[in-house]
């Protein structure tokens, strides 16, 4: 007989031990994979990602540039599923993030002076992204909506509108690309620190993780969030105003989903395109998910899964097969850290029918 | 003019993967269990059955000889083993380890698409072959056999009856699995699962299997719009990504029809019919127009899930205990 009783709380090194193992076991299994695919020996294989993530100056940048970004969604998102609103909307808030940004970009690009018009760019580009979180928001807060398929379709909805303003502006017309924005006047790129592409974005992306970890953990709204999360009839009961705290905070995860699309497209790429977010708005639901909502763990998680994607791409380059190799051992490796919760919430006995029969019996 | 001879082979044809999804995912949230993995079950289903029917048409020099009731068996069990496999995954995680189910449907997602994607791009060079391209033409042949008297029906016979028989599954599938949920014994079980599985459980009904079963027939029947989808509507052919986000569409079809399998097929072919409709709107040279057409099934969704929610009556709502794990002892 197995008896499954709920743990009261787990010492934190204990339950850190718990998840470093199975993402230990998850890493072997994932190069057991690898070799089988490629037929390289498996020490080969854990040398070629770590080059693929460390393996020269620009890939150290590249990869810290990718986990500041997963990093930003990912933190946008933390206060509403804290409040267990589902926001599975983050692709969408990136994508009309980046689209305002663009649009700044390219319509008032030689008109306005340059700080002026990075100015239009991160207030529209909050904006966007704030109101496409708000709609599901409002819904959800009036009519209890269901959250989670409204953020999802609005995703979709932004990358048509995208693929709409995409068109219109494609440059050149008929190629179905813009191309990069203001290549010679370089009008509303992000400042360059120093000679780094990417610092400025981390650096940003640095400052909103302590922010964040402040407001959640300090702040009173923090506070009122952790609580409609436990239970809303608690919430109400303490004269907490759901709505207002859910709209409130749908607002906030908006807006910085919606910095994140500046950040891509004023920051890094220069141009627009409907996959900027590339899945990374599901992806970072789990970065959040697996650090428990803690900003600063979530540092780690999107490290390990900016990590895999890096390292699989490498092997993939390197022996022709797709790129989609990545997202088979990101699922992997989460399957066995949603798996090991279990024993960190958990406790199992194994006690024998025999012996509980025979206590029965007295 | 509207040419709605056209429109409606090709609406149905499009409805078809979205019906045996939403009709998978039905039966899975009357279980209790989101599964938000549906769209990654399906491409691991499409994906099964077109590595199987790879390996069987390469055994081959000349694919028209082979066995055609080994033709269709192949790719349909690999389709079906591999989407079990996906259930038995999402089971084991969410009822067995009680994991948290948006998250482990994500990484299904994530796992499911991926794996599609990397054998549909990798599975040439992995299996040593010198083809150019995956192109079943003779299995998707098999699949695509129609009944030989529809063309000489005239325009119901090309409205209607010009479907492989995976199109005509589906539909029994629909019927068959509304008639389970509400007519028997096991459906009333399952429903009772879904809604309250404290009191289901005093009333001597075992939770876990019908939560797996659920979730692995669940599974099984979503994993074949995956199947009618390359094999049927792609001629096929396996090109990557190219399947798109029906999976999302089919889980938005089930709050859709509220749960109910039989309206699932007029609504499949409602959402079939808005999926393609850019193509039949004359827009004339203004392609952008278009992009904005491709937003009605997910408008149309997003309206329908604030009327379902503003009306809240009791019969349209979602079972109980979807989403929520099941553990005896916490209560």
């Amino acid at each position: 007989m197995i008896r499954i009783t709920k743990r009261k709380e787990m010492p934190l090194s204990q339950s850190m031990a718990i998840r470093g193992l199975s993402i230990v076991l998850s890493l072997v299994v994932c190069g057991i994979i690898t070799t089988i695919l490629t037929g390289l020996n498996p020490i080969d294989v854990y040398v070629t990602f770590f080059n693929g993530a460390f393996g020269s100056a620009r890939k150290i940048w590249i990869l810290l540039q990718e986990i500041a970004i997963l990093l930003c969604i990912s933190l946008a998102l933390t206060p509403a599923f804290k409040m267990k609103f589902w926001n599975l909307g983050g692709e969408g808030q990136v994508l009309v993030g980046g689209l305002a940004t663009a649009a700044c970009m390219i319509l008032l690009g030689d008109k306005i002076p340059n700080p002026l018009l990075i100015a239009c760019m991160v207030v529209s580009s909050i904006a966007a992204g704030a109101v496409w979180a708000l709609i599901p928001a409002l819904f959800k807060a009036k009519w209890n909506t269901n959250e989670t398929l409204f953020t999802l379709m609005m995703n979709y909805v932004a990358t048509q509108l995208v693929a709409y303003f995409i068109i219109v502006w494609e440059v050149p017309k008929g190629s179905g690309k813009i191309g990069i924005i203001n290549q010679s006047t370089e009008a509303g790129w992000l400042p360059q620190i120093g000679d780094y592409k990417y610092l400025l974005n981390i650096i940003l992306v640095a400052v909103i993780t302590v922010l964040m970890y402040v407001y959640l953990k300090y702040t009173k709204h923090g506070y009122e969030i952790s609580v409609v999360g436990e239970s809303t009839n608690t919430a109400r009961y303490v004269g907490i105003n759901v709505p207002k705290v859910i709209v409130r905070t749908l607002l906030l995860s908006g807006a910085i989903c919606g910095f994140a699309g500046l950040l891509l497209v004023g920051g890094t790429d220069h141009t627009l395109t409907t996959t900027i977010a590339n899945g990374r708005g599901f992806t970072g639901v789990m970065v959040a998910w697996l650090a428990k909502f803690n900003p600063f763990s979530m540092i780690g998680s999107s490290f390990l899964l900016v990590f895999m994607e890096r390292g699989a791409s490498e092997i993939s380059t390197a022996y022709g097969l797709n790129q989609s190799f990545a997202d088979i051992l990101t699922g992997i490796i989460l399957f066995f850290i949603i798996g090991s919760e279990f024993f960190i919430t958990y406790k199992i006995k194994f006690t024998k029918k025999t012996e509980e029969v025979e206590k029965a019996n007295v | 003019m509207f040419d709605l001879v056209s429109f409606i082979p090709r609406a149905i044809a499009q409805s078809i993967p979205l019906l045996y999804g939403s009709t998978g995912e039905i039966i899975t949230e009357k279980s209790g269990n989101l599964n938000l993995g549906i769209p990654g079950v399906m491409y691991v289903g499409g994906i099964c059955g077109v590595i199987g029917s790879f390996l069987y048409e390469q055994s081959f020099d000349d694919p028209t000889q082979m066995n055609a009731a080994l033709g269709i068996l192949i790719p349909l069990l690999c389709c079906l083993l591999g989407s079990l496999l996906m259930g038995l995954l999402y089971s084991f995680l969410t009822v067995t380890l009680r994991a948290n189910q948006n998250v482990t449907g994500l990484a299904m997602t994530t796992f499911g698409v991926g794996f599609g994607n990397f054998f549909g791009g990798s599975l040439i060079k992995l299996a040593g072959s010198d083809v150019p391209s995956i192109s079943l033409s003779t299995t998707s042949g098999l699949f695509r056999t129609t009944l030989s008297f529809a063309g000489s029906l005239g325009d119901f016979g090309s409205m209607f009856l010009s479907f492989g028989f995976l199109a005509y599954v589906a539909i029994v599938i629909a019927l068959v699995s509304s008639h389970v949920l509400t007519m028997t014994r096991i459906g009333l079980q399952l429903r009772a699962v879904g809604e309250d599985p404290a009191t289901a459980d005093a009333a001597g009904i075992d939770i876990t299997r019908y939560k797996f079963m659920a979730t692995c027939i669940g599974c099984m029947i979503a994993g074949l719009g995956g199947l009618y989808y390359v094999m049927d509507y792609a001629n096929g052919v396996w090109s990557n990504d190219a399947f798109g986000d029906r999976g999302w569409l089919a889980i938005a079809l089930v709050i859709f029809t509220i749960w109910r399998p039989n309206v699932s097929i007029f609504a499949s072919i409602l959402f079939g019919g808005l999926y393609i409709l850019y193509l039949f709107i004359p827009t004339g040279t203004d392609l952008a127009v278009k992009e904005l057409y491709k937003m009605l099934p997910y408008v149309v969704t997003i309206v329908v899930l604030v009327i379902t929610s503003m009306r809240n009556k009791r019969e349209n709502q979602p079972p109980e205990s979807l989403g929520l794990p099941y553990f005896r002892e916490d209560r």
